[in-house]
């Protein structure tokens, strides 16, 4: 009886060992972003446009536009 | 507005390294550290493409996810930049980015890894604006004198676009309309629209005209 229980506990636990391995695992890498650690940064539009972001918006998207030479010939 | 982005236009990059140039010039970057390079795939076969690559600022940047000092943030223009001080030279977000974006100062005889340097879209670090201690960093910052990259506004053939993503997708629209033809299609005709038949469109020299026959004609 004593050697009956014995077995049985030692095949579960030979079994758990050997399907260790059949157990899956999601291999798809899921990105994490940390949180910065370093000093802060201040807005583009701080320094030279005096914090008016619409300024520095507009004068980015006129320049972007200077990179449209049909806009430019025409 | 949206996010900056770079956008390259393979059908009209003639791979003159003016965008390398301006970078370098531009932020006095090191010898051995390129923030962007220009890649040609079948160079000198006919068909060959070349593309302009720097860091692409990703949205979900793994260089961002594996650094172990968390020196990466992102600015709400969608500008991926890092900290200097706070980083340690690992080389994690080199092997982590696809474009080899993350370049490393090979100082010493032995190339001793310096801290990582990278295009910063002209945008400077954290730093305060303008200040020399950003220049020798980072180099110039652009972005906040209502400039866009150097590389972008250097580029001969406007091959290299650069700045607010929507305004970029609106200029490549028009310009793949006025082709008339996706970007299955190469040569220089066909990125600047030459009317059909030109030499250029065929792509050989011209033959000198044949002189005229004489008048009277040829005697037998």
């Amino acid at each position: 009886m004593r050697l009956a229980r014995f077995c049985t506990v030692m095949l579960a636990a030979a079994a758990a060992v050997m399907l260790t391995a059949c157990g899956e695992r999601p291999q798809v890498i899921n990105y994490k972003q940390g949180t910065y650690q370093g000093k802060p940064d201040t807005p583009p539009y701080d320094a030279q446009y005096n914090g008016n972001r619409q300024e520095w918006e507009n004068a980015i998207k006129t320049r972007n536009q200077t990179q449209n030479e049909y806009k430019r010939t025409n | 507005m949206a996010r900056m982005k770079f956008l390259c236009d393979a059908e009209r990059c003639i791979e003159c390294n003016s965008c390398v140039t301006a970078c370098k010039a531009e932020h006095d970057i090191p010898w051995g550290v390129n923030r962007r390079r220009v890649v040609t795939i079948n160079d000198g076969v006919p068909g060959e493409r070349s593309i302009s690559v720097a860091c692409m600022h990703c949205s979900d940047a793994p260089c961002m996810a594996v650094c172990p000092v968390d020196c990466f943030y992102k600015t709400e223009e969608g500008v991926v930049l890092h900290d200097k001080d706070l980083c340690i030279g690992c080389g994690y977000c080199f092997y982590a980015c696809p474009f080899g974006a993350p370049q490393f100062p090979q100082t010493g005889a032995f190339g001793v890894r310096g801290k990582m340097d990278k295009c910063t879209f002209c945008a400077g670090g954290p730093e305060p604006d303008g200040s020399e201690a950003e220049y020798v960093k980072y180099g110039r910052n652009r972005l906040s004198e209502g400039r866009l990259p150097a590389c972008a506004e250097m580029c001969s053939t406007k091959a290299l676009l650069g700045g607010d993503g929507d305004v970029l997708s609106d200029i490549y629209r028009e310009r793949v309309t006025h082709r008339g033809r996706g970007g299955e299609v190469w040569g220089w005709a066909t990125a600047y629209k030459l009317p059909p038949n030109t030499p250029a469109t065929q792509g050989v020299p011209v033959a000198p005209p044949a002189p005229a026959a004489p008048a009277g004609g040829t005697k037998s």
